[in-house]
């Protein structure tokens, strides 16, 4: 059964190649993104060598490295389940042996996996020689790092794919996407870095999942996180993970029995 | 074996019930009515393995609800549902594997990349060992004639290229029932006839059961030794093509032209006895209606050839879209006098 799975992140594979020009568009926007967000934490550190708990090297690693995390874990999922929701082809989807949600997961996979090889790994690369970044020179940073960023795709997903199941209970979920979205960005800590709110804002953040997906691991690779506290982190992952599946189930289940008793 | 069995099969759905002016929608704010809608209303019908059965009925009459009920996509409010032996909505994951089905107006396939690349997901969706698939996909290849446009992104087909891909992806796994909710529509006539001669290949050859909406009667002339007509989320007619012909149609009619003037009398006397009705256009041609009976016609010509100098004849048959419009014009409601099988 895993072999149908695996092969939905090869078809979505495939899809993202059929569209090489929004590959490209992508490319610029990161770039655009990744350097103009440089330039205002340059601006901002001015003579300071410590902000918010980061140096200012740190801090050029940490933009980089949270841009080209997101561009594996970020998918379009909620878009693609709630307009597959108002289309009525979720219907479809019914009289296929397989799970519905399990293969939109994967397909985000293959998304993901595209945008690492194709987009994040050389666009790393390139960064690099452009702004001042310090890669970890330690092995094991880097396998935390990469556990944690599968985790911050899950998270990310998960919450994704719950925006997206509205589509069901809201007769317009566009709003709520868009929230999501902008929620993602900001209180992940992509835009700004957990430590950088106020101690209040930072307290009532950490006990939202947001935090995982991005600031967790752009913290480990900059070094701000080591040790023990590596384990932890991961830790607060696994939790928000399991902790969503929860609300996956019930909400999947209730949309599932709306669709198969009212037609969606 | 009986493909499909059903029986007192019921869908109701809820309907918001939207009150009018701006005090309706406050009201509707906090206390929302809902109104019943009966889509299905308890209906019966069997389709022995093997056979073509074509489910017709106007927009809205409940076709595709029952469709939906049947492939498991909706659970029925009442009634009992056997298809292939299992109970649609409630084996879900193991009915799926034995049915195929298309729907004329929704793509199945990914859409940006090759035709071929949509069927080896459905190969390991269905879990189709190699060779089997092999061996299939070159049957379907060779009868739907889609050999060359296999690599081709589904978005760069035309809708004839595609529903024939759409068909060859819904049989990919073998199955012994397909539903097809009009698989026909918007097709040009070169494509409609290979599809419905593919249709009834693949009936003969695999004795796979077919069941297919559609509002194309000639599919079901073509395809279908079965008719169910459905009004109004009823079953209004269920049986033979031929039978619907005889029971709702008006028999034939028959045009000759003579040689000579004649008079309505002179043919009236001919046939006497026959119960045929003879209507003149003018002196020279006429015309016979014949309600019942294929050697009545025989009788009829035989009578007149003998007597009156014939120059031309003409047998005209009242055709499946006259009489379904007939029906769907008068509804159930007549219906309740004539005998449902």
């Amino acid at each position: 059964m895993m072999s149908v799975y695996i092969d939905f992140i090869r078809m979505r594979f495939l899809t993202m190649l059929a569209y090489r020009v929004n590959y490209y568009s992508g490319i610029a926007i990161y770039a655009i993104n990744i350097g103009s967000a440089y330039f205002i934490w340059k601006a901002v550190y001015g003579d300071n060598a410590v902000l918010g708990g980061m140096t200012s090297g740190q801090m050029s690693t940490y933009i980089a490295i949270s841009w080209m995390a997101r561009a594996f874990y970020f998918n379009n999922l909620d878009q693609e389940i709630s307009r597959e929701i108002r289309d009525g082809s979720v219907a479809i989807q019914m009289i296929r042996p397989y799970q519905y949600l399990a293969s939109k997961m994967m397909q985000g996979l293959g998304e993901g996996l595209f945008r690492l090889l194709l987009f994040s790994i050389p666009g790393m690369i390139i960064v690099a020689l452009i702004f001042p970044i310090r890669l970890p020179l330690d092995p094991l940073t880097w396998v935390a790092f990469i556990v944690m960023i599968i985790f911050s795709f899950f998270i990310n997903s998960q919450i994704n794919i719950l925006t997206g199941l509205s589509a069901f209970f809201l007769e317009n979920n566009e709003g709520l996407m868009r929230m999501k979205r902008v929620a993602i960005d900001l209180l992940s800590g992509l835009v700004i870095p957990m430590s950088f709110f106020p101690l209040w804002a930072e307290q009532i953040l950490s006990f939202l999942p947001f935090q995982a997906i991005t600031y967790l691991p752009g913290s480990v690779f900059t070094g701000n996180i080591v040790g023990m506290a590596i384990i932890q982190a991961i830790g607060v992952q696994i939790f928000w993970f399991i902790a969503l599946l929860l609300p996956l189930y019930v909400v999947w289940g209730r949309a599932r029995k709306r669709l198969f008793v009212q037609g969606g | 074996m009986n493909a499909i069995e059903v029986s007192g099969l019921r869908k109701e759905f809820m309907v918001q019930k939207n009150k009018l002016g701006l005090k309706g929608a406050f009201q509707d704010l906090f206390r929302r009515e809902y109104t019943r809608l009966i889509a299905v209303k308890d209906i019966d019908f069997t389709i022995p393995q093997g056979e073509i059965c074509g489910y017709i009925g106007e927009n809205g009459t409940g076709k595709s609800t029952t469709i939906k009920m049947l492939t498991g996509i909706l659970v029925p409010t009442a009634g009992e549902i056997v298809v292939n032996g299992y109970v649609p909505y409630k084996d879900r994951e193991i009915f799926v594997r034995g049915i195929g089905v298309v729907f004329g107006q929704r793509s199945q396939l990914w859409w940006d990349i090759g035709v071929i690349e949509s069927f080896q997901l459905l190969r390991k969706v269905y879990r189709v060992p190699e060779a089997d698939f092999k061996r299939r996909l070159d049957d379907l290849t060779e009868m739907l004639q889609i050999g060359d446009i296999l690599n081709r992104p589904v978005r760069k087909l035309s809708l004839g290229q595609r529903m024939r891909c759409e068909l060859a992806a819904s049989l990919l796994h073998n199955p012994s029932i397909l539903f097809l909710d009009e698989p026909t529509i918007g097709l040009d006539i070169i494509v409609k006839t290979e599809i419905r001669e593919f249709l009834k290949q693949m009936n003969r050859t695999y004795n796979t059961t077919i069941l297919l909406t559609t509002h194309d009667l000639q599919d079901i002339e073509a395809l279908c030794s079965r008719v169910i007509m459905l009004d109004d989320g009823q079953i209004i007619y269920d049986g033979g093509l031929e039978d619907l012909k005889l029971r709702w149609g008006k028999g034939k009619e028959v045009w000759l032209q003579f040689g000579e003037s004649t008079s309505i009398e002179r043919l009236q006397l001919l046939t006497e006895g026959l119960g045929v009705i003879w209507s003149m256009d003018n002196e020279f041609s006429a015309r016979v209606r014949i309600p019942r009976g294929e050697e009545i016609i025989s009788q009829v010509l035989g009578s007149v050839v003998g007597q009156i100098d014939i120059r031309d004849v003409k047998i005209t048959e009242t055709n499946t879209d006259e009489i379904v419009r007939e029906i769907y014009r008068t509804g159930s409601a007549t219906v309740q006098a004539v005998p449902v099988t």
